[in-house]
């Protein structure tokens, strides 16, 4: 149900590895819990973030809930398709809606992050 | 949690639960937007069996319900609805309701806010001692069906006896749908045409499928509590806890139209007469972002850097694709147009004073 190549964590966004650099976005999960999104605020590529800081906001009709960078690392690009489009996150959470890619700093932080096997646990759990 | 009858439907149909007042609701199906659009264009179907029915009856009911409310109520024949409140001494709102004259004068129906349900039949139950009459919780018994938008009459009517064409904007007539006997009234929450149908059938099952089956080729979705929020806000509909409270009175919340001094004494008529003469001091206006972002219950409202007040109500209209609201604000701070700033997060935004409702039909009934 939740893609195997990716880490996952609490907040509900995914990470993506690529060599030094990571792709981030929000589950499947999250986005139906957001419900319709229809703005995506994005950083400035070149920033620096610590695991766990905000690095983007995500609002639906309903409500507005923060991105947290799930490792430290410096932002490489911003997905600028989501100003225009911002359902992508809705219609292709783990593809055409991902939000930011950073330049890993520390992979020990990984480590710390849910395999997809365990994240679907833990979303099990929230949802009984 | 309390569940409606039509709980094992809405999981069918794949709706997404929450905890709504102590009942298990839909909030989407689909998804908001298309939800929303929906009935703004086609139609939708709604399970709002969550709200409250109170019975008030006998011979001195007519008297007892022009006591609690403010609006004029004499002014109602069987078959007919209005929208009125019901008040404290103070002039405040116990609840907004809709009241059902089904015998005059002997019988009407309250239609109240399943939050606030439970308090209502106690206030009513004890404001009413010194009249003869009887008042009765059937929230229970009672399973309601709102269809909304401009092709409810078209869907509906091959599926009831009642002549819908006959019938006007609040007015309503006892009749089957789909063979189960019902009351079926022209009111909504959600500025459009449409019907809300209330049933005892232990099986409302039946009336719902008849619907979503004749209504689906025509475009109508169901629709959760999600949508009924924003479709009721763009059409400038209060919401009890958010826009009128026990803390607002009733000219505050720019509802005088609800007020009739003249049909004689009711609660907190004495309060809102004082306060019509010596003018408000905060009233409830209609707001739309100019900056870009989305103003939301109780995010600050500032003026001149000041904070004054809380938003109301405050989304992201779908139909009219802004970001819309509703504040109290200073009177002298009212007038249309008037700016002011919205904390929304760790930014003041501007907002403006706009004229309401936000979105008004092109009215055939």
């Amino acid at each position: 149900m939740y893609p195997e190549n990716l880490f996952y964590t609490k907040d509900h966004e995914w990470i993506k590895v690529e060599g030094e650099e990571a792709v981030i976005g929000i589950t499947d999960f999250a986005q139906k819990q957001l419900g319709d999104i229809i703005y995506v605020d994005l950083p400035a590529v070149g920033k620096s973030l610590e695991a766990h800081q905000a690095v983007s906001s995500v609002e639906s009709v309903k409500s507005v809930s923060d991105v947290y960078c799930p490792v430290s690392g410096e932002v490489t690009a911003v997905n600028s398709e989501l100003a225009q489009n911002p359902d992508l996150l809705n219609k292709d959470p783990y593809g055409q809606g991902w939000i930011v890619r950073i330049k890993i700093k520390d992979k020990s932080e990984l480590n710390k992050l849910m395999k997809a096997s365990d994240y679907e646990k833990y979303v099990e759990g929230l949802e009984h | 949690m309390k569940k409606t009858r039509l709980n094992a439907v809405h999981r069918q149909m794949g709706a997404r639960m929450i905890e709504f007042a102590g009942w298990e609701m839909p909030v989407e199906y689909r998804g908001l937007i298309d939800e929303h659009l929906a009935v703004r264009t086609r139609a939708g179907l709604f399970d709002v069996s969550h709200m409250g029915e109170i019975f008030i009856e006998g011979p001195e009911a007519l008297a007892c319900v022009q006591y609690l409310t403010p609006n004029d109520v004499a002014r109602l024949s069987p078959g007919m609805v209005q929208y009125t409140a019901l008040t404290t001494p103070e002039g405040t709102f116990v609840d907004d309701m809709l009241v059902y004259c089904l015998s005059l004068p002997d019988r009407y129906l309250l239609v109240v806010n399943a939050a606030n349900t439970d308090k209502d039949y106690a206030w009513v139950k004890e404001k009413s001692a010194k009249f003869n009459v009887q008042v009765t919780n059937r929230s229970d018994d009672y399973s309601q069906l709102a269809l909304q938008g401009p092709l409810a009459e078209k869907i509906l009517q091959p599926l009831t006896d009642i002549n819908l064409g006959q019938m006007k904007s609040f007015n309503f007539a006892f009749g089957k749908v789909v063979g189960v006997d019902c009351l079926v009234s022209r009111t909504g929450y959600t500025g459009e045409d449409g019907f809300e149908i209330y049933t005892l059938s232990s099986n409302p099952e039946i009336i719902w499928k008849a619907i979503i089956d004749k209504g689906t080729p025509l475009g109508l979705l169901p629709v959760g509590l999600g949508a009924r929020d924003t479709l009721r806000l763009e059409a400038k509909l209060m919401l009890y806890g958010n826009d009128i409270t026990d803390k607002t009175t009733v000219l505050e919340a720019d509802l005088k139209w609800i007020i009739k001094f003249q049909k004689g004494d009711f609660l907190g008529k004495a309060v809102l007469e004082k306060q019509l003469q010596e003018g408000l001091k905060k009233k409830l206006v209609g707001f739309e972002m100019v900056d870009k972002g989305i103003a939301r219950p109780h995010y600050p409202v500032f003026i001149n850097q000041e904070k004054v007040s809380e938003v109301c109500s405050g989304t992201f209209a779908p139909f009219l694709k802004k970001a819309i609201g509703l504040v109290y604000l200073p009177i002298d701070h009212t007038e249309i147009g008037s700016e002011f700033e919205v904390g929304i997060r760790d930014k003041k935004l501007k907002a403006r004073v706009v004229a309401t409702p936000f979105y008004k039909r092109e009215k055939s009934k």
